[in-house]
């Protein structure tokens, strides 16, 4: 570069510096944005660690192999939480054999078959909508009515976990919707292109695509579900059981135990609740973290 | 469309198909199918007063056009000239399009597509399309070639289908060591080869092309190109194109479609000229093709 060249330069590096220089009111009002927006973070991170602080000081000390082995029982210093983990762990596994395909045929169903502009179908995409904000209360009314009493299923392990799931359908629909969205319709046309039918299409190209996605909303549904307490205390789930749980038996799961032993006056029980919150949280934490992982993992740039 | 300044100088106006830059082959320099004139050859399209709609808008109107066998026709015309609406048509992609309505006649070897007895997945399996953006499946290469044949239960010699489409496509020496890796790794001008093996997979008659290389860097481009040529051998290729000078390349015939306004100002494509190659971009009949192809207008 020739002198002239860089004279200019710096008078032109003189001039941006005062054009900056003017801005400064303006930085002031971002750095004041700035700082709201931390200390709103911060508030939810500082809540957190206070209740985790808080649940390990009291519950690890009872966090042992008593906990995953022993049934409750009146006496603090026997009881354990292993029905309840069981029932949990049973209510899981009907989620995925019930729930998750009901969810994602819908999900297939609205997103690749369904007409478009079609009334009732517009009306059954309006009532998801709307299913998902229904307080899980009345999931729970709706099961004592239908499922324990209507055909007379009775307070077992199965209603309340059928219940659980038809409470996870929105969810699961939805997040289902929007990974099968996400596949661009490139991929089904240069399938139609080739003389694959709609269904071909969809089964062997856009579903096996979308399966990170639809796996992703289906797990932070199921983890919603085995932390749910309302509705199952409508359906019958019992506070005390002593016996592992079958599907058609009483049970109670690990969120109500805990309900149960915070209840009582005892202050051991007050720990075993603190330990039981442990569990579930590792639970509930390590299905997060695989649904998050398997996002990652999977999540495909088109 | 703005030409490109590489463009406008390989062009000179009314472009003389044998001059610099433009290398047009004349029908008799290519294959033995080459040797029948294009006139004499069987009609596979035959389209009479074809017209689209796109939910009671009409997008495109009575097009009169006549594809040749084993010869690549290209469609042209500046955007909006319905030229992209107009080769869904002829595999029934725009079924697929919801509120589109297609009215006129389009003859496939003398059967009307549109017959309601016609299934548009039949059609599909003879009438193959390539895309403007590629758009590979999400899986491995050699899955990619195989989807068809399996989605139409050709699977016997699966592995040799799958060779001969590659090299039909002139992509097998690139990839043939790595086929079972995904073919999202490709890049695009592989990736396009790749669905263009993808049609030829499934053993069409007739290979639809909606700007395959517009997306494409000028060397991919190029190789896009003489894979056309040698495609019309066994099959009758149908190109939309932006590009006029790959029109002047590739086609043996070329159709022009422009817009007409109407007096509502309603805009609706329609087919202005179609002829040899050389004559629509040397000695067009009508002013309009002659003023597109000399770059004063579009």
């Amino acid at each position: 570069m020739n002198a002239a060249g860089r004279i200019a330069q710096q008078h032109a590096g003189v001039a941006v510096r005062e054009s900056l220089a003017g801005r400064r009111n303006r930085s002031v009002a971002a750095g004041i944005f700035l700082g709201y927006l931390l200390l709103s973070t911060v508030v939810g991170l500082i809540a957190l660690a206070v209740l985790l602080v808080t649940i390990l000081q009291d519950g690890l000390p009872y966090l042992d192999s008593m906990l995953f082995t022993n049934s409750p029982s009146a006496n603090p210093e026997r009881a354990g939480a292993r029905p309840a983990i069981i029932a949990s762990i049973l209510v899981a596994v009907v989620l995925i054999a019930t729930a998750l395909p009901v969810a994602v045929g819908t999900a297939v169903y609205l997103e690749e078959f369904a007409p478009k502009g079609n009334r009732l179908i517009d009306l059954i995409e309006l009532n998801i909508q709307n299913l998902a904000a229904v307080p899980s209360i009345i999931f729970g009314i709706l099961g004592l009515a239908f499922l324990v009493r209507g055909i007379d299923l009775g307070p077992v392990l199965l209603a309340g976990a059928l219940i659980l799931g038809l409470q996870m359908l929105p969810t699961v629909i939805i997040a289902s919707r929007e990974a099968l969205r996400a596949v661009p319709d490139s991929v089904r046309q240069g399938g139609m292109a080739l003389g694959a039918t709609r269904w071909q299409v969809v089964w062997r190209e856009v579903l096996p695509a979308a399966i990170p996605g639809i796996a992703t909303g289906s797990i932070l549904g199921m983890s919603r579900a085995i932390g749910e307490t309302a509705p199952l205390l409508m359906v019958g789930a019992a506070t005390f059981v002593s016996f592992n749980p079958g599907l058609l038996t009483q049970y109670t799961v690990l969120p109500i135990l805990i309900y149960q032993w915070i209840k009582l006056p005892q202050d051991m029980f007050q720990g075993l609740a603190a330990a039981a919150i442990i569990v579930l949280l590792v639970i509930l934490v390590a299905m997060n973290g695989f649904a998050i992982w398997m996002r990652n993992r999977y999540e495909r740039k088109w | 469309m703005e030409p490109t300044p590489e463009t406008t100088t390989a062009a000179p106006p009314a472009g003389a198909p044998t001059g610099p830059g433009i290398a047009t082959l004349t029908v008799e320099d290519r294959s033995p199918v080459d040797a029948v004139p294009l006139e004499q050859r069987e009609v596979v399209f035959d389209c009479r007063g074809v017209g689209v709609r796109y939910n009671g808008k009409r997008a495109l109107r009575d097009v009169d056009l006549r594809i040749h066998a084993n010869a690549v026709t290209a469609l042209i015309g500046p955007s909006g000239c319905g030229k992209s609406t107009f080769i869904r048509c002829l595999n029934r992609m725009n079924d697929l399009i919801p509120g589109a309505s297609v009215d006129g006649e389009v003859a496939y070897h003398g059967e009307n597509l549109y017959d309601p007895q016609v299934d548009p997945i039949e059609v599909r399996k003879r009438i193959g399309m390539v895309f403007q953006k590629p758009n590979p499946f999400p899986k491995s290469i050699y899955d990619n070639i195989a989807f068809g044949p399996r989605v139409l239960g050709m699977k016997d010699q699966l592995d040799d289908r799958v060779e001969q489409a590659l090299r039909r496509a002139v992509l097998w020496d690139e990839v043939k060591d790595r086929l079972k890796e995904g073919a999202l790794g490709l890049s695009g001008g592989q990736q396009q080869r790749l669905c263009i093996a993808r049609a030829l997979a499934v053993e069409p008659d007739v290979i639809l092309m909606d700007e395959p290389c517009s997306a494409l860097d000028p060397i991919s481009t190029s190789a896009i190109e003489d894979l056309m040529l040698s495609l019309t051998d066994d099959y009758t290729v149908v190109i939309v194109t932006h590009n006029m000078q790959q029109a002047a390349r590739v086609a043996d015939m070329t159709a022009f479609f422009s817009v007409d306004q109407g007096e509502t100002g309603a805009r609706c494509g329609v087919l202005v000229e179609v002829d040899r190659t050389e004559r629509i971009f040397t000695n067009p009949a009508n002013e309009r093709t002659e003023a597109y192809v000399t770059g004063r207008f579009g």
